[in-house]
């Protein structure tokens, strides 16, 4: 269906499925209850799950089938941001034209960075792109401060001009809408305990998600994705046979630069700022760790790797000594002293470390990332047909 | 619902049963029952304290986290009070706000726009915190701000310097009680004029981003003012680490001053570089080479060791202070953490404190309520002397301390020495002079 | 012309602190192989290692001073340092006074066994997996590395001055007849830069002209061949892993009196120093110095406030700019071996 493979298309489905009922399924704990703590199914963090997961399929198309590791794709999430809030400033608040200009922006700036970086491979073109990354970060910090507002960024404001909108005369903050459909709009379900919160903004972020899900499933499915894999396993032999892969790398880079902007567009459409540091060299990082973490080159491993990454820095960090004691308040006293003792250098503020540990675990006991695990678990319980996981699913890194 | 039926599939049928059945929908827009964002119905209410809890501000936020707590504890009546027996408005009687248990959430602004926002907005949508406090620099204010105006929450900025919280980016939802660039300049200029003379030539090293920009520009008006000349103001990278081909250039421009707009750890090497060059040994035009730091952290301060020694600069207050607030604060802050609080802990206090204390006049915990219970509020007793709320920009004006690195520390603690207090008049600007606009009050819902 | 020789001192000094790290990053990310996402970590232990050695030097024990009181009126205590107890108040504090240089002895081992432990442990199981397995292992590593010392340490700078001696600052310029105080130099940097051109002699000399030295640039030119004549060439490599890590070490401990160290030191110069070895071109030790100095030199002059009125915002950007068209220029940097990283 769609003119996807019956496989795939049960893989779309699945997607599809989680993220329609992410309410449900990231808040599994009664409000409340000490565990709701880890309760991730409010609007923010899911906005942020699928944008992170936008962001990472786009990386996925130019790392995960060409082998091209760019270390500066933030940027192109930055520009597309730029270009989003000044959209909200001078057009209107709806989201609409901020998204669309956002991915022509990025993909205007990744065509003449790629083209330039993809003079070279291997870790010269890494550097390139970190390079080019961080000139962009470092300007829009500093001299172009009148463009991009620097250190304090851009929100929208009461004077700006907005010609397509009524004018704001009460003084009140414009807010991002969908032909008036807040995006921060929510309706709240709750069932005895539990609190579902289903918000505009999450479901149009989760319906421009699948889309990108659905064209990256039939990039890498189509003859177009069957060369940028051959460009990973043997650029030599590509080009013996008189095929120059420039262009066809070129394309993956642009339309991965483009999934970055629509991701940063969307960011922006979701929380109306836009500031430099997303376009940090670390901000780079992120989005490798996310893919590499999920699994490079398969099709859901970069948006579980952004999901885990998002939800550590979110929940884990907001955990607080207070909070332990209250967990363990049941145990006796020198017993729960020693076991809030035991776990919080790795919580709140150590969520770093946790996140470190995590990465190595990951990449030493699971090679292909967290789909393997999922894999691993998945060949446990149908032993009989061990050979049934498919090859497509699952190509190794590099 | 009973746990045999806790299966996500399980789960999924009977809510989707009981949305229809036993659901109590409540619809978060402008025409919704609650009257504005977070309302708090049950016994106890919600703050969030935003801080930095990685990266380079760290320390600065574990301070301001124990300056929290210790307000907690003095809200919910526990503890010695601490400033509460000291503030001139008794509104606050330790059993809460309005009654009601005050309760936290933390979370990480990593000193990062994007994360601060993302820890801020969780803390209202998951948490229900009817008030965000926090943070350690202007980005993050200013970022913080712009989203509470729009959720509609109160916001009481931590530690942010810059002219534009106040300024060009001001909010109706957000507050400053830390003192910002233009108050540096102000206070600064005249005691140097004292010590160093009216014909000095001033070298500046400013970092490049908005704070910087606005400090350089208030610290070389207010000495311009006054006679001095500036020689060069040079920008340097926020990313720099090594300032020496910034500093070197300084003794041959004949400038006699160099005035160092940089902050945290901008600030400890661009002085440690600075002094390292003997800059403070040399004599040019026949006057001792002097350094300035225009805002110091003694936390970060700390950080260049001995270097400090007899550099001027300015603080928004220090333990030092001997005026009742001021020491009610260091002791019961001493007591509970074995060391005296930095200005970063002093700040938010005061400024948690000062929100439990509108809440309890307006009556009310309704954004707008609070926000006129600000506006405009004079008090006392909290370690700065008489300081005003200032309707018109939400700025606090109160005295500002002209301090200088103390040449015999006494113990790891005792950094700078308070040279001045300058009064209130002498910082005050109107409030027009940056522009922006604070807008409506915005209680959400 | 005054400013010109400055900027160059600076552009040295800055250079060799850029070669120095980026020697260690080249030998085990250039030669083998392996994507360090943690040699910046390692730079940052060797600072930790002259904090730590400075703490323990001045370990105390606390007698009450009943002339003066701590900020909350008490009676205030006195630390003295055990050394000066053993070694007489003189002695005692010129140990403290010289912790800096002392703890290049003490890094030298420490580093040396974390590198080994590093490679034996976790770098090894490495070398056969691809280059996004070793950045997530070695960047999570980096932060592991960086939450333990933040953990222990805090997250401020750590002042950790040089001895006396070496305070203050040199006169270049009266010694070269310009005026005097226009060409100052400390004496610090001066040291750090004869410090780094020592270290990086010294590896140079060790590659070049032992015999283990030869066998491990084989190594590194064609692993098979060497692993054939029978040597074991990865107890060699595991060497070459601890060597790495002690030159990183080396440069963050002389590092620490120049700026205090934090914990994310290492992080701040982590990118830059991938920038100077794929500028040196992947697999040359040369390449990579050549390149630290280059790129030392172009950042003062960038940062020259004469430069900065033309082009504003330059300082920002000069290293990346020169890395882009060195690499636009010269396929594998300034002196890059073929087909080293380059699929």
């Amino acid at each position: 269906m769609f003119g996807l493979a019956a496989k795939d298309f049960r893989l779309l489905l699945l997607v599809a499925a989680l993220v329609a009922f992410a309410p449900f399924i990231l808040n599994p704990f009664p409000e409340g209850s000490g565990m709701a703590q880890f309760n991730a199914g409010y609007p923010d963090l899911m906005q942020r799950f699928v944008i992170f997961g936008i962001f990472a399929i786009g990386f996925n198309i130019l790392f995960g089938l060409t082998g091209y590791l760019s270390f500066g794709h933030a940027a192109f999430l930055g520009v597309g941001s730029y270009a989003a809030i000044w959209m909200m400033k001078l057009l209107t608040m709806n989201v609409i034209p901020a998204i669309i200009l956002s991915v022509i922006v990025a993909g205007v700036f990744s065509l003449i960075v790629g083209w330039i970086s993809l003079r070279r491979s291997g870790i010269y073109f890494s550097i390139l792109t970190l390079a080019f990354a961080q000139m962009m970060y470092s300007l829009a910090y500093s001299v172009l401060t009148p463009i991009t507002g620097g250190e304090t960024g851009l929100q929208p404001k009461t004077s700006d001009p907005r010609i397509l909108d009524s004018l704001v005369t009460d003084g009140t903050t414009p807010k991002a809408n969908l032909f008036g459909l807040e995006m921060g709009a929510s309706y709240d379900l709750s069932v005895s305990g539990w609190v579902f919160t289903f918000n505009a903004g999450y479901y149009i972020a989760a319906v421009v998600m699948l889309i990108s899900f659905y064209v990256a499933i039939r990039i890498f499915r189509s003859p177009f994705g069957m060369m940028l894999r051959a460009v990973k396993s043997n650029q030599n032999r590509l080009n013996y046979t008189g095929l120059n892969a420039k262009p066809y790398t070129l394309a993956a880079f642009v339309i991965s630069g483009m999934y970055a902007g629509l991701a940063g567009g969307l960011m922006v459409a979701m929380d109306t700022q836009a500031g430099a540091e997303r376009m940090f060299w670390t901000a780079s990082g992120e989005v490798v760790l996310m893919t590499i973490l999920g699994g490079a080159g398969t099709l859901i491993g970069p948006v579980l790797g952004a999901g885990l990454i998002k939800y550590m820095e979110n929940i884990l960090s907001k955990i607080n000594s207070n909070i332990l004691h209250e967990w363990f308040a049941f145990l006796p006293d020198g017993f729960e002293d020693l076991l809030v003792t035991l776990i919080y250098p790795f919580i709140g503020k150590g969520w770093h470390l946790t996140l470190g540990i995590l990465f190595m675990l990951v990449v030493i006991f699971l090679p292909g990332g967290l789909v393997e695990g999922g894999q691993r678990i998945g060949r446990l319980f149908k032993r009989k047909k061990p050979d049934a996981t498919p090859a497509a699913d699952k190509t190794p890194a590099e | 619902m009973t746990k045999s039926n806790l299966t996500r599939r399980g789960l999924i049928k009977t809510s989707a049963v009981a949305g229809v059945g036993l659901a109590t929908p409540t619809i978060f827009t402008a025409s919704s029952v609650a009257a504005f964002t977070n309302e708090p119905t049950g016994s106890s209410v919600t703050l969030g304290f935003n801080v930095p809890q990685s990266g380079p501000y760290a320390d600065e936020g574990a301070d301001e986290l124990r300056a929290y707590e210790l307000a907690v504890e003095h809200l919910n009546g526990g503890g010695d009070g601490g400033l509460m027996n000291t503030f001139s408005s008794k509104a606050l009687k330790g059993n809460g706000i309005l009654g009601k248990e005050v309760k936290y959430v933390t979370g990480d602004t990593q000193t990062k726009s994007d994360a601060a926002r993302a820890s801020a907005r969780s803390m209202i949508e998951k948490d229900g915190a009817v008030m965000i406090t926090g943070g350690s620099s202007s980005g993050v204010a200013v970022a913080v701000q712009a989203l509470c105006q729009e959720a509609g929450v109160i916001f009481m900025a931590g530690l942010t310097h810059s002219n534009d919280t106040t300024g060009k980016d001001k909010k109706a939802n957000g507050f400053r009680h830390f003192f910002n660039s233009y108050m540096s300049g102000a206070a600064l200029a005249p005691i140097l004029a004292n010590n160093y003379g009216t014909d000095r030539r001033a070298y500046h090293l400013t970092a490049d981003y908005n704070w910087g920009y606005t400090t350089e520009e208030a610290v070389r008006t207010s000495t311009e003012a006054l006679g001095w000349e500036t020689v060069a103001a040079v920008k340097t990278p926020l990313t720099q680490t090594d300032f020496s081909s910034y500093i070197a250039p300084v003794l041959q421009s004949g400038a006699d001053v160099l005035v160092l707009n940089h902050y945290g750890g901008n600030m400890v090497n661009s002085l440690t570089n600075a002094v390292q060059f003997g800059l403070r040994d040399k004599l040019v035009n026949n006057k001792n080479f002097e350094i300035i730091v225009p805002l110091y952290s003694r936390l970060m301060a700390k950080g260049a060791g001995a270097n400090v020694k007899g550099i001027y600069g300015s603080t928004n207050w220090h333990w030092s202070l001997t005026d009742e607030g001021s020491k009610a604060f260091v002791k019961s802050f001493g007591t509970k953490y074995g060391f005296p609080p930095s200005q970063a802990a002093h700040t938010t206090y005061v400024q948690a404190m000062l929100y439990a204390d509108a809440v309890e006049r307006a009556g009310s915990f309704n954004p707008c309520a609070v926000a006129e219970a600000l506006e405009g509020f004079e008090f006392d007793g909290m370690g700065n002397g008489k300081t005003l709320y200032r309707a018109e920009d939400h700025q606090c004006f109160k005295d500002v301390l002209v301090v200088r690195g103390k040449e015999n520390p006494t113990s790891e603690f005792d950094l700078l020495e308070i040279v001045e207090v300058t009064p209130t008049e002498q910082v005050t600007y109107d409030a027009s002079i940056f522009g922006g606009e604070l807008g409506a009050c915005n209680p959400g819902a | 012309m005054e400013a010109i020789i400055l900027q160059v001192l600076n552009g040295l000094d800055k250079g060799s602190a850029y070669a120095l790290i980026a020697l260690g990053l080249t030998l085990i990310f250039g030669t083998l192989g392996v994507v360090n996402f943690a040699h910046g970590a390692l730079f940052m232990i060797g600072a930790f290692c002259a904090v730590t050695l400075s703490r323990i030097l001045s370990l105390s024990h606390e007698v009450l001073d009943p002339g003066k009181t701590d900020f909350l009126g008490n009676p205030s205590k006195v630390n003295v340092p055990y050394v000066n107890d053993w070694f007489g108040e003189v002695a005692g504090s010129a140990i403290i006074d010289w912790a800096v240089p002392l703890s290049i002895l003490f890094a030298i081992p420490v580093m040396i066994v974390i590198g080994i432990v590093m490679e034996r442990g976790l770098i090894k199981h490495f070398y056969k997996r691809p280059h996004a397995d070793q950045i997530l292992v070695t960047f999570g590593l980096a932060i592991v590395l960086q939450e333990i010392i933040k953990y222990f340490y805090g997250a401020n700078p750590i002042p950790t001055p040089a001895p006396q001696a070496f305070t203050g600052s040199f006169d270049f310029g009266a010694m070269l007849g310009f005026d005097p105080n226009v060409i100052i130099y400390p004496y610090w940097r001066i040291i750090y830069f004869a410090f780094a051109a020592l270290i990086i002699g010294g590896v140079f000399a060790f590659l070049q002209f032992t015999t283990f030295g030869m066998v491990v640039r084989a190594g590194m030119a064609d692993r098979e061949t060497v692993q054939l004549l029978g040597i074991d060439i990865d107890r060699r490599f595991t060497l070459m892993f601890g060597l790495a890590a002690a030159v990183a070490g080396l440069a963050g401990v002389m590092y620490t009196p120049i700026n205090s160290p934090n914990y994310h030191m290492g992080m701040d110069f982590l990118v830059l120093s991938f920038v100077v070895v794929v500028v040196g071109g992947m697999g040359s030790l040369p390449g990579a110095v050549a390149a630290g100095f280059l790129l030392g030199i172009l950042e003062s002059f960038a940062s020259m406030r004469e430069v900065l009125e033309y082009l504003p915002g330059i300082n920002q950007i000069i290293i990346y700019l020169v890395a882009i068209i060195i690499l636009l220029t010269r396929p594998r940097g300034l002196m890059g071996r073929k087909g080293v990283m380059e699929e």
